[in-house]
């Protein structure tokens, strides 16, 4: 393996004594003086029709500035379906959809304000479950989704391939995955068996809450300050819908409190557009607080699945088929991607020659769905890898042997046909090897600990490639200050993974400076970085680090050409190391980068090179559009591989439990940041054990979420969390920055089926539903006659 | 932020305090007293308390007693929980503070606010139920000492202008063996499921629990079946759950199958631990 | 009804134009430029809204800024060069920063009052915050690693936050 000096370093954040420190600015932390305050007026209702929206008492609240209605902007607007409303009019399709605004001089008033508007509304049947949803004589979401404009080629993550609502029914997508032949797969299985598993829609819950400032200037300019993890795409959105030229709309995105996601999704940027251009360009905040966060924006996805498979009696994977009914809710937005890529990897890291997969996307009355950590991997892991252990547990074979023994290899297909290879696939086989020690399986799977305790351990694979669409890239710029210390200008958006700083450790290791050496700009302005692709699909480091990576070669090609001419040494002989240039054989004769980043001028007044700006642009090559209905094509340069396990202490009496220890190992390709990594793999753990065991909306029988605060939507608290531990195996991927995999998102992916397949072995029943309360233990028992 | 403003004061005496209050009620100010603030000030943001005014009752000296003498244990009703709990006055009444609501919070939330709480759970009125304490209120026509069984009923049922000065407890209380439990759907930090507080007089038992139904209660019928003797724990148990005195509540953090459930296994951890059978 | 009022804030009179309604939260943040503490729900449940009053914590979205008058509040920009500041650094127990403040001033207060916390009180004090990003193993870690510090240094000067 390759030794590097500061790449794989744990090299602490850029921003790390900004934010122990309270300096940090996030969107929230910018005052400006004179910006008018926006508050939403939300539905109270899943799905009504708006009567009478009266705003008399609320212009009577002095220091209203503003009041816009649905009925003032009939406007549509969607990344993939064109379906949702700026502010509702005609109708609300959820509990919490904005239909009213008002834009005051404080945020006191404003919500003073909203509180006086009185809504009539002629409350509609709702469609509460994405089973509903489907069924024939189910009510519409969208009555005439066939009028609806369709972004065809939307290019966030996951949307190639077209997409296709089917009118008359509330599917807003379908797609399939047809590999091999499904029939033959299970006529050659000896053992089928057939499970459906399913969770409510829940929330990322960032505790930064959306937020976003936007002013429109005198010369039509549109200035916007957001929490975002898609500055370029809100530029194109906002000027593709209010009909903008798109040079005139300027993003700015600080720091960001968190994503998970969440953040993917351009909602309140237009609602403040709209505000802003009501009250004459003025500069307005429109900030959620955490209900609306929870209730009002997008959300993670909810899940029907069904899980049929088929296997020989030697433990050999036959066929799979599977039907997932995604609850999209109210609006397609990106569920539609979510729900599509999903349907790629939808297997799991496991070879099977006859994979049969609908991936339905289902509009309902509840929030819409956007991206969420994992993309589709995560919910799909679910039911795909506890249905593994039912099939090993009906083989009587052990479930880590059955996994070994389907683990997909180099030579195989992927769902999507792709031909897997040692730099496309990582290892699963070796993470599954190195989990066996760490997790001391061969100690046994349960344990009694007394009549009423038992442990047990549960294990999960989970793959996943990021799901770009063909054609998007980043760009990056170097810049030198006369000190020979470099800048980098990337558009990458630190959320909290660390991306800027693994940035830095990048250009460090390649012009051999000292990682203190080497800054970067924290904010993100559309106008002032070069394009790049939403920060998302775990794939920042790849396209970012490319495009940093060349900018350093233009970078070192110039220094080099300058420093050729005053050391009269050809370019091949020169090398860079500690902010000079010199000769390879004879280090002595050298130059400052200091000397020459802004050119150098002889004594005579000749000039050799001018200053110094590296470019790096770089785009991913080979991502193919996706067949809608058998999802053949190439939709990621790379699939990550984590094997994971979870030992749990369960109270056979209480049906309550411990989280008693969490593993992790997963390919890293290259690890680039060794703490950096470590956490933000144990960070997704943590949040893919909250989501598992008491995350989960739940709402009434009028579809309304009960869940809207942290009183009701109960996250992970500290002192809960098992001990978390974490390797990596570094099977480098070729044409990646280092070699590096993506991460980000891998930890998350298989606690929910982990934690379910060692809850299941201890409470002696499948449970197949989430979260995996006590309560829903308890009753599994009671119907399985386990309990009385 | 609260939508809307209000006045606020801080009277030093328990008269300022309840004369401010008539005539902020006569001017149409809706008045209320306030204490941790943490209801008024979460609950006010959504538009769910509304004044015009405020009386802070921290400022009062009674309100921040806190002594043993003779034979009686007094709290001041504006002590945070956690200066409750920390004091170690009253152990019962400090284990059913600390179940309540988070560290931090607790630092906040006072013993007067929690018991007029217009949250269903009040749980810090468990051991004063137990204890047959005594509630000090102050209101226009002086100050009076009531028994907890009079003025508490579901809620605090104070009248208007009336507010909580202090609690008393019999000193005997301070050593009685007593064990209480807080059950929740999952988390730590959360309301109850239930939380059941029992405490051992003598030979027989007393029983309180929040959670269950919509109000905390004491329940004398449930403890008459659970001080049977002759039969099994388990029967005790079951003719006590046949008792409980309102229909069990069913909402986000449970069914009222499962409370019940729930109920059944806390009591038996109760039974045995005060009768130390098993 | 609008007031003047003066807190005592990181060793300053701090002196603020309020309405009384206002929260302490509000009056740091649009009053003070203190934005160190955040609003993660306003509801007195994530804790990232945390700051230092007598030297406990307290959830400032739930404080009334009137009742702080007279008490000694500590926020985070009043930590200069802390050693819980050096630990969450060293431990990685931090990834977006948002509930970074909040929890740096528990911590701090925890292991001012409990320089022997056990693992139980740490979970009593520390579950009052919510963390999204890290899985709280490498703030207890960082919250270890002081008391650890702090035990060894026994004896002599006490860190130079002690209040
Ligand atoms: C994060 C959090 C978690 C919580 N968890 C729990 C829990 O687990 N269990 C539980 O039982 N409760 C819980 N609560 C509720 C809490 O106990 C109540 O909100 C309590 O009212 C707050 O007390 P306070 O002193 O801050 O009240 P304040 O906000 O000052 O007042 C609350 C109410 O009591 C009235 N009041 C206050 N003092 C007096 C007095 N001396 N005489 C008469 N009336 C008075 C006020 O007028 C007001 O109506 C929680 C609250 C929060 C914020
Ligand atoms: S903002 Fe104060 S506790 Fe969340
Ligand atoms: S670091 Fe992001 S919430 Fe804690």
């Amino acid at each position: 393996m390759k030794q590097y000096r500061v790449i794989g370093k744990s090299v602490p954040r850029k921003e790390s004594w900004d934010k122990v420190s309270g300096r940090v600015k996030y969107i929230d932390d910018f005052q400006e003086v004179g910006t008018l305050h926006v508050k939403l007026l939300t539905s109270l209702y899943a799905h009504a029709s708006i009567g009478k929206v009266d705003t008399d008492e609320a212009w009577k609240v002095p220091g209203v500035r503003m009041i816009v209605t649905g009925e003032d902007y009939p406007l549509l607007i969607g990344t993939t379906i064109k379906d949702r409303p700026l502010l509702a009019f005609d109708k609300v399709r959820y509990y919490g959809e904005p239909i009213a605004m008002v834009i005051a001089d404080s945020e006191a008033i404003a919500i003073q304000a909203v509180s006086s508007i009185r809504v009539t509304y002629k409350v509609l049947p709702v469609v509460n479950s994405p089973v509903q949803a489907y069924q024939n004589d189910a009510p519409l979401v969208h009555e005439q989704v066939e009028q609806y404009q369709i972004d065809q080629d939307a290019d966030g993550e996951g949307a190639s391939g077209g997409i296709h609502p089917v009118p008359g029914t509330n599917i807003a997508n379908r797609q399939g995955i047809r590999k091999g032949n499904i029939d033959r797969g299970f006529a050659q299985s000896d053992f089928i068996v057939e499970e459906i598993f399913s969770f409510n829609q829940s929330d990322h819950t960032a505790i930064e809450t959306r937020c976003a400032d936007v002013e429109i200037k005198k010369t039509g300019e549109v200035i916007i300050h957001s929490a975002s993890q898609e500055p370029f795409e809100m530029k194109e959105l906002i000027s593709e819908t209010f009909n903008i030229d798109e040079g005139k709309v300027q993003v700015h995105i600080p720091l960001v409190g968190g994503s998970f996601g969440a953040k993917t999704s351009v909602q309140l940027e237009p609602l403040a557009y709209v505000a802003s251009k009501a009250v004459g360009g003025r500069r307005v905040r429109l900030r959620n607080s955490r209900e609306e966060d929870i209730a009002t924006s997008p959300v993670h996805i909810g899940l029907h699945a069904k899980v049929k498979m088929g296997c020989t009696k030697d433990g050999k994977l036959q066929a799979i088929k599977l039907h997932f009914l995604f609850d999209g809710g109210a609006y397609a937005e990106r569920a539609i991607p979510v729900s599509k890529a999903a349907a790629y990897d939808c297997t799991g890291p496991y070879a099977i020659k006859n994979v049969w997969c609908d991936s339905l996307c289902m509009y309902t009355n509840h929030p819409y769905a956007t991206d969420f950590r994992g993309f589709g991997r995560t919910e799909a892991a679910f039911g795909v890898e506890r249905t593994i252990d039912i099939m090993a547990n009906k083989l009587g074979m052990c479930p880590l042997e059955f996994r070994l023994k389907n683990a997909i290899q180099p030579g195989d297909t992927s769902p999507t046909q792709v031909l897997l290879n040692k730099s496309n696939l990582g290892d699963i086989r070796e993470c599954l090897l190195q989990l066996k020690d760490l997790i001391d399986w061969d100690r046994g799977q349960r344990i009694d600990i007394s009549d009423r305790i038992v442990r047990t351990k549960g294990i999960s694979c989970a793959w996943k490639n990021g799901d770009p669409p063909p054609g998007v890239g980043a760009g990056a710029i170097l810049t030198f200050n006369s000190d020979g210390s470099v800048n980098i200008n990337s558009a990458a958006v630190e959320i909290g993974q660390g991306t800027k700083t693994v940035l830095t450790q990048m250009v460090a290791e390649k012009m051999k400076l000292s990682e203190d050496e080497v800054f970067i700009q924290m904010e993100v302005n559309t106008q002032m970085s070069p394009d790049n692709w939403e920060t998302a699909a775990s794939r920042t480091t790849f396209m970012s680090g490319n495009a940093v990576l060349r900018a350093v070669e233009d970078a070192i090609r110039q220094l080099k050409r300058t420093a050729a001419i005053i050391l009269k040494v050809p370019v091949d002989e020169l090398e860079v190391a500690n902010k000079k240039v010199y000769k390879k054989t004879s280090p002595n004769i050298s130059i400052d980068f200091s000397e020459i980043v802004y050119g150098f001028i002889f004594p005579d007044g000749k000039v050799a090179g001018t200053q110094v700006v590296g470019r790096g642009t770089y785009m991913i090559p080979g991502i193919t559009d996706m067949d809608p209905v058998t999802g053949k094509g190439v939709q990621g340069p790379e699939w990550g591989v984590i094997a994971q396990a979870v030992e749990v202490e369960f109270d056979k009496r209480d049906n309550t439990f411990k989280l008693i220890r969490a593993v992790s190992v997963a390919d890293a390709g290259t690890v680039l940041n060794y703490k950096g990594a470590e956490t933000q793999v144990m960070g997704a753990m943590n949040m893919g054990l909250s989501f598992a065991t008491r995350e989960g909306f739940l709402y009434d029988d009028e579809g309304r979420v009960l869940t809207t605060q942290f009183r009701s939507y109960k996250v992970m608290h500290y002192g809960e969390q098992p001990e978390y531990i974490v390797r990596f195996i570094e099977n480098p991927v070729k044409g990646a920055p280092f070699g590096s995999r993506g991460l980000g998102e891998h930890g998350i992916m298989g606690m929910p089926a982990a934690v379910a397949n060692s809850l299941s072995l201890a409470a002696n029943v499948s449970l197949q539903q989430l979260p995996l309360t006590p309560e829903f233990i308890w009753k599994t028992r009671l119907k399985a006659g386990e309990v009385y | 932020m609260l939508p809307f403003n209000f006045e606020y004061y801080r009277p030093s005496s328990i008269n300022e305090a309840v004369e401010l209050f008539e005539k902020l009620d006569q001017d149409g100010k809706k008045p209320i007293y306030l204490s941790g603030g943490t209801e008024i000030t979460t609950l006010g943001r959504l538009n769910q308390i509304f004044t015009k005014a405020v009386i802070d009752v921290k400022g009062i000296p009674e309100c921040n007693a806190l002594d043993f003498k003779q034979n009686s244990v007094v709290v001041g009703a504006a002590h945070t929980l956690t200066q409750v709990w920390e004091s170690k006055i009253l152990p019962l009444l400090g284990e059913a503070c600390v179940k309540i609501g988070d560290r931090t919070s607790r630092n906040q939330i006072t013993l007067g606010g929690n018991l007029a709480s217009q949250i269903i759970y009040r749980e810090a009125v468990l051991p004063l139920l137990l204890s047959n304490s005594t509630f000090v209120v102050a209101g226009i026509d002086g100050i009076h000492q009531i028994s907890v069984h009079k003025i508490f009923k579901e809620k605090l049922l104070l009248k208007r202008g009336e507010f909580l000065v202090q609690i008393k407890v019999n000193g005997k209380y301070r050593n009685k063996p007593f064990f209480i439990e807080k059950k929740r759907k999952s988390e730590r930090v959360d309301y109850p499921l239930i939380t059941i507080e029992t405490l051992k007089i003598d030979r027989s038992i007393r029983l309180a629990i929040s959670g269950l139904c919509a109000f905390p209660f004491r329940s004398y019928e449930m403890e008459k079946e659970l001080n049977k003797t002759g039969i099994s724990l388990e029967e005790r148990i079951d003719k006590a759950v046949l008792r409980i005195p309102a229909p069990v509540i069913s909402d986000i953090r449970g069914t009222s199958e499962y409370r019940i459930f729930v109920l059944r296994n806390t009591l038996l951890d109760a039974l045995i631990d005060l009768e130390g059978v098993r | 009804m609008n007031d003047e009022l003066t807190l005592d804030i990181n060793g300053e009179q701090r002196v603020a134009t309020v309405r009384m309604a206002d929260t302490l939260l509000d009056v740091l943040r649009e009053k003070l430029d203190l934005t160190g503490a955040k609003r993660g729900c306003e509801n007195g449940d994530c804790g990232s809204c945390t700051v230092l009053a007598d030297g406990l914590p307290v959830k400032s979205c739930m404080m009334l800024a009137v009742d702080a008058i007279g008490k000694k509040l500590t926020t985070i920009e009043g930590l200069h060069d802390d050693p819980m500041q050096h630990a969450f650094i060293e431990k990685w127990a931090f990834q977006c920063g948002y509930c970074t403040s909040g929890f740096i001033l528990n911590a701090r207060a925890l292991v001012n009052q409990y320089p022997d916390a056990t693992d139980e009180i740490m979970e009593e004090w520390l579950s009052s915050n919510i963390c999204r990003c890290t899985s709280y193993q490498e703030i207890r870690e960082a919250v270890k690693s002081v008391l650890k510090e702090q035990r060894f240094n026994v004896g002599r000067p006490r860190s130079r936050n002690k209040r």
